[in-house]
């Protein structure tokens, strides 16, 4: 169990351990009870009474064990007040028992880790992949239901509602509280991984609004990610998402420059990059590569981490970066993917190959509305001295762009390439 | 309860792209299983009538509905299961998921 405040801390810090601890209590409860409304209901009295108790009387000697309890009172206190919900309880964990052993044995007396079975419910491909997303942090990162919200730029009312909306869907669908058995899990662990990264991914780049980066759900992506590690500890594509998500995340600080503006990773001060982090990382990314056949975060991660260690641009690996995504071109086949590695394939071997490829890919209704196809080509025609072009597919890019800080970023370049132009045909004139 | 939708329709009415013996494969499997609560197939589409009521009483009934939907409701299955788990596994199974699709829907608990 993690490390508790003592009696006399401040608060703060014994709502920090309380949200790290919450899920586990939570799944724990869930295990029990087979309700997640009980069991959040509960779990959210038993830390009330922790605030209140604690601060006065000293931590008790186990803490989880002392949350637990105190939870399982409140639910059996509920369940006297309300005999038909019991009733309805009672079948569920009739079924529940019958279905699947007692959890293991309490071993130090305090909680035993179940939020692996919350993982899987909270991200079941029954839900809708946006509910899911909302589940999880809700669940498992400990955000209340207006945080949540608001780390998706949306009314509390509306988050509240989705989240009311899944867990009828979990209730009434009956969606099981367990791990899949190792026959399913190649089928089941992906999903549970999507959700982390999309929460990563919101959190780096938002896809609307004035900033660029909310840290906050980044780092809970890598929280849930560190939490997952733990408790799969032999699955490699677990290793290579938090590996890749790690790898990106060093670069957090070089990404905006101090006017919020978006600095690519060309152009980034890699002396700002977080070195122990991208240590972290890139050993991780190992672990993914190691051992047997490699998933796409593992190749993620390797192409990130390849990125990371290269002293500037030129020092990079492109040969291995192009290669490694033709692996992730096999594993994901994509159009994004496709136009990453025609970025990659520039890289090694000049701007006209890279060009030829993202030609190829004219055509994809993905990448339609997608501003970073435009952007890119708009970048290999600049570099191969097509600028009438490159100004028209920035263009393009700038009328699909999403956050302000891209859209600044694409202005500059833009701007900075019609100077050239009207300054080149001046000096023409004046010949 | 399991809704077995079929894309498309052969000439016998049946759901194009599985046999006779993989229903009646199937079918064993599920009473064997001891899950079954009920379940039937659909006699061929052109069999099918509608009927609606308007406000004030009056009763119109017409033939049909034919192909208007892409996904026609070939049959069902009710059966007994622990959870969406399961019944998905037993939805996977069935012959209607391979060439259609099958939809899972829980049957209403009102409450004892």
């Amino acid at each position: 169990m993690g490390e508790w405040p003592v009696g006399d801390g401040p608060v703060a810090s014994v709502e920090a351990v309380f949200r790290e601890e919450r899920g586990r209590l939570l799944a724990a409860l869930v295990r029990r009870f087979g309700d997640l409304d009980l069991a959040e209901e509960v779990t959210s009295e038993a830390i009330e009474a922790a605030l209140a108790h604690w601060p006065v009387d000293g931590v008790p000697p186990k803490p989880g064990a002392w949350l637990m309890t105190t939870a399982r009172r409140k639910a059996v206190d509920r369940l006297r007040r309300d005999q038909a919900f019991a009733a309805r309880l009672a079948i569920l964990q009739v079924e529940a028992d019958r279905a699947g052993p007692v959890p293991a044995a309490e071993l130090d007396g305090d909680l035993p880790d179940e939020r692996l079975q919350l993982f899987f419910t909270c991200a079941h491909p029954a839900l809708a992949a946006e509910d899911r997303t909302a589940l999880t942090l809700r669940c498992l990162a400990g955000l209340t239901t207006p945080e949540v919200a608001r780390a998706f730029l949306v009314p509390a009312a509306t988050m509240a509602k989705r989240i009311t909306r899944a867990k009828k869907k979990i209730r009434e669908a009956r969606i099981p509280f367990r791990v899949p058995g190792a026959d399913e899990l190649p089928q089941r662990l992906p999903g549970v991984l999507q959700v982390v990264y999309s929460v990563f991914t919101e959190g780096y780049a938002a896809s609307s609004g004035p900033r660029l980066q909310r840290l906050d759900l980044a780092e809970e992506a890598i929280r849930l990610a560190r939490i997952l590690r733990r408790l799969l500890p032999a699955e490699r594509e677990v290793a290579g998402l938090l590996g890749l998500m790690l790898l990106v995340h060093a670069r957090r600080d070089a990404r905006t420059g101090p006017g919020g503006e978006l600095v690519l990773l060309e152009e980034q001060d890699r002396g700002r990059w977080d070195r122990p982090m991208i240590e972290e990382g890139s050993a991780l990314a190992t672990v993914a590569l190691t051992g047997g056949p490699v998933g796409p975060y593992g190749v993620q991660a390797a192409i990130a981490a390849l990125h990371d260690e290269a002293a500037d641009v030129a020092a990079t690996d492109w040969p291995q970066i192009a290669a490694l995504y033709d692996v992730l071109l096999a594993l994901t086949p994509s159009p994004v993917v496709a136009l990453n590695r025609a970025a990659a394939v520039a890289m090694r071997d000049g701007p006209r190959a890279g060009l030829a490829l993202l030609d190829e890919l004219a055509g994809e209704p993905l990448l339609r509305g997608h501003h970073p196809y435009p952007a890119a080509r708009a970048d290999l025609l600049h570099r191969l001295g097509r600028d009438a072009e490159a100004a028209a597919a920035y263009r393009e890019a700038l009328g699909l762009a999403g956050t302000e800080p891209e859209r600044a970023l694409l202005r500059r370049r833009l701007g900075a390439i019609e100077e050239t132009r009207s300054s080149s045909k001046g000096t023409r004139h004046g010949s | 309860m399991l809704l077995i939708m079929a894309n498309a329709v052969d000439e016998d009415g049946g759901a194009a792209g599985c046999t006779v013996e993989d229903w009646m494969a199937y079918d064993k499997e599920v009473k064997d299983a001891g899950i079954l609560v009920s379940g039937e197939s659909l006699a061929d589409l052109v069999t099918a009538t509608t009927v609606r009521v308007a406000p004030d009483g009056g009763r119109t009934v017409t033939d049909g509905p034919f192909a208007e939907t892409r996904e026609l409701l070939g049959g069902f299955y009710v059966i007994d299961v622990p959870d969406l788990d399961a019944a998905l596994d037993w939805a996977a199974r069935c012959p209607g998921a391979r060439d259609g699709s099958v939809v899972v829907r829980p049957v209403a608990d009102f409450g004892a």
